[in-house]
């Protein structure tokens, strides 16, 4: 027992300090990714809801794409090929300097690419339950569609999409394990490294485990809290 | 151009600019004792350390970074770092991709087992682990064919703790690694402790950078020629390994 | 024996097959295949037990028995919050990595990669089928499980022939959904050296570093997905037949 605590202590000699900054990571990935995953999404979203063809068959077509490829060769595959095609493009339009994506931003733009696609249904599910009648009534009283849009349908918007952005939110907060696979220092291989190194791999994992469904814990009362401000208002059913 | 410029800030912004005057060299971190990272999250090792001497000799700034074995090539083709500093094989398949400096050491391949009913004889009918994309997992199925049962992982650490778990009943791997793990792990034997198939590890960079080349050369002959090549060596090994 | 039928079965699908004609990434055909054929396994079996066990779950998480309710509901809440990718490592790595000594009988299992990685997909699609599977079990009109108690059928009556049709008809969309994130979640077994289309294709990548491979990897995939979804969609329709 004295082993387990010996190995998870702060300071240099324990690992304890690294894991809290591995889970610290974890989350700015998340939020970082989550963010980006909304932009797109909602981005995917009014294309998808434009009556513009071509641009609706694009994002159908990523949406198609996206959903049927694994999460982690996605990942991969940007973080491998995202500094040729940056370098090709900023070449092409000024200089000649070397840019670099930083491990942590490859991982942030894989994941929100992926994350989109999640995004973009539920903004597309919310703004569609908005109902029409409100928004004919809206406009009945003179109101101009920016007003329409930021009175009537953006906060409903946001109340429909509460439980759905939670559910997306713990599934980007575990998906964040899988930037361990290009080697950035989150949670999960910063537990890896440490088991590897004490030959603790259950005590770390485990560890890391933990660690995960705490965060998920504290996130499912975040959301309750927030779906019941949301639902202020609201008649009771 | 209005719109080229808002990419391009866009671009900039999220990118940092490589910093031309600072050498970026990767290593595994997952190697010991050649280079792994230890409690206090510093990498640390026999080839953290030559990097280190061979920036002091070149009086240039360095940066250390780990990177996952399975992507190091790639990364360097990426202009993410300039240099591999990870005991990393010369080999022809990698040499059509980077170009690598005068050799700094020579590796052995050395086979692993738990007990005595393993031997090179009947290995290709064993269950033998080893590390993806490693000279000694290319042997392994240039040996055996790629549907012998070659469980490969992504690091060596992952590789020995199933063979001690009793998964595997071989790990294919560099001699020296090898044998700092059979130091600390008492009941397993070398079958095969020097397999020689004329191996020897040197420094990865991109192909056509010869003045880095040149350099890195230049100050690997002086590390060695002042003796802090064998300081670093004896540290590790009690043994100059050049 | 089974092994060599499909060693036989990738061969002959690449004597004929014409993959991207790319030297790099051609020679490796054999190798894609084998993977491909480990995935369509992975997919299968898990699909299967994980969906028989998540009838399990549910049927332990909507009884009257309050401890094996309370189970059934720590055990979905572990395995849907923490990532696959963990649990595959605490399973594989962590139990796995205590040895034959201290695991006894049950090392049997956890010595093989392939099993531990199936283990570990089971278990966690059954946590999430079964929390889809609830939530069409508790959308059900009410009604329907008193009409089916008051013509006399038990509880397990009435769960297997009138709640759980209803509730696959109501969840078949979202379970399907389910279906594609197993087979993404399926990559991860390459991180625990189980040679499935992902673990190959890093192989191949580590080779040729190409990025075609992954290219290749992908489209298989989609491919698969693409199946999936085709299947998902066809039993939709039959599903919704009697209430069109």
């Amino acid at each position: 027992m004295n082993e387990i605590i010996g190995v998870l202590s702060f300071g240099t000699e324990g690992w304890g300090d690294e894991l809290l900054q591995g889970a610290w990571l974890t989350i700015q990935l998340a939020v970082c990714a989550m963010l980006l995953g909304l932009v797109l999404g909602t981005l995917l979203a009014a294309g998808k809801l434009s009556g513009f063809k071509p641009l609706s068959w694009l994002c159908n077509g990523y949406t198609l794409l996206l959903r049927g490829i694994p999460e982690f060769l996605v990942i991969l595959y940007v973080y491998f090929s995202a500094d040729s095609i940056i370098n090709a493009v900023l070449g092409y339009l000024v200089t000649d300097t070397e840019y670099q994506l930083p491990k942590f931003l490859a991982a942030v733009i894989g994941l929100g690419m992926v994350f989109a696609v999640y995004a973009c249904e539920i903004v597309r599910g919310a703004f569609l339950a908005v109902p029409l009648g409100q928004i004919e009534s809206a406009n009945a009283i003179g109101m101009s569609h920016i007003q329409v849009l930021t009175r009537i349908t953006f906060p409903q918007m946001i109340r429909f999409s509460i439980p759905a952005l939670g559910n997306l939110w713990l599934i980007v907060l575990k998906d964040t394990s899988l930037a361990a696979v290009i080697a950035l220092d989150e949670l999960l291989r910063i537990s890896k490294v440490a088991g590897e190194t004490e030959s603790a791999q259950l005590t770390f994992l485990l560890c890391a485990a933990a660690i995960y469904l705490l965060v998920t814990m504290i996130s499912d009362v975040v959301r309750s809290i927030f779906e019941r401000r949301a639902m202020r208002g609201v008649v009771g059913i | 151009m209005k719109l080229k410029s808002l990419l391009f800030i866009a671009l900039s912004g999220i990118t940092t600019v490589v910093n031309a005057d600072k050498l970026r060299i990767a290593t595994e971190g997952a190697y010991p004792p050649f280079n792994n990272i230890d409690s206090s999250g510093e990498l640390v090792g026999f080839d953290v350390e030559i990097a280190r001497a061979l920036c002091k000799q070149m009086e240039r700034d360095c940066e250390l970074v780990a990177q996952d074995w399975d992507g190091i090539i790639p990364s360097l083709l990426n202009n993410k770092y300039d240099v591999i500093v990870a005991s990393m094989s010369i080999t022809d398949e990698r040499k059509e991709k980077i170009d690598f400096t005068d050799p700094y050491y020579s590796n052995y391949l050395s086979v692993i087992a738990s007990g005595h009913d393993v031997s090179m004889n009947n290995l290709g009918k064993k269950n033998i682990g080893a590390q993806r994309s490693t000279i000694g997992s290319q042997w392994v199925e240039d040996e055996f064919g790629s549907r012998a049962s070659i469980n490969l992982y992504d690091t060596l650490p992952a590789a020995f703790s199933d063979l001690k778990a009793g998964r595997i009943d071989a790990v294919i791997a560099d001699y020296l690694p090898a044998t700092e793990w059979l130091n600390e792990n008492e009941g397993y034997i070398f079958i095969a402790d020097k397999i020689d198939i004329g191996d020897s590890i040197g420094i990865g960079i991109r192909k056509g950078e010869d003045e880095l080349r040149s350099a890195l050369n230049k100050a690997l002959e002086g590390i060695l020629k002042k003796g802090v090549y064998e300081k670093i060596s004896q540290k590790y090994f009690s043994t100059n390994i050049y | 024996m089974y092994l060599d039928l499909k060693y036989r079965l990738s061969d002959a699908v690449c004597s004929v097959s014409t993959l991207p004609n790319i030297e790099s990434i051609s020679s490796y055909c054999g190798r894609y295949i084998d993977g491909f054929i480990v995935t369509i396994e992975l997919m299968l079996t898990t699909c299967l037990c994980g969906f028989i066990l998540a009838i399990g779950i549910v049927a332990a998480r909507v009884g009257k028995v309050a401890p094996l309710r309370w189970l059934a509901y720590i055990f979905s809440y572990v395995f849907r919050g923490t990532p696959l990718l963990v649990q595959l490592w605490v399973f594989y790595y962590g139990i796995g990595g205590l040895g034959a000594e201290t695991l006894g009988p049950l090392w049997v299992f956890f010595s093989s990669a392939w099993a531990v990685g199936f283990l570990v997909l089971t278990l966690n699609h059954s946590a999430y089928a079964s929390e889809i599977l609830r939530g069409g079990i508790v959308n059900i009109d009410r009604g329907n499980a008193d009409a089916a108690y008051t013509i006399g059928m038990s509880k397990i009556q009435a769960l297997r022939r009138i709640l759980l049709p209803q509730a696959l008809r109501i969840s078949w969309p979202a379970y399907g959904n389910e279906l594609v994130l197993v087979l993404k979640g399926s990559a991860l077994i390459s991180t625990i050296s189980v040679m499935d289309l992902m673990g190959q294709t890093r192989t191949i990548f580590a080779r040729n570093y190409d990025l075609n491979a992954y290219a290749v990897a992908a489209i298989l995939y989609l491919f698969l997905a693409g199946t999936i979804s085709f299947f998902i969609y066809c039993v939709e329709r039959r599903l919704n037949k009697p209430y069109r």
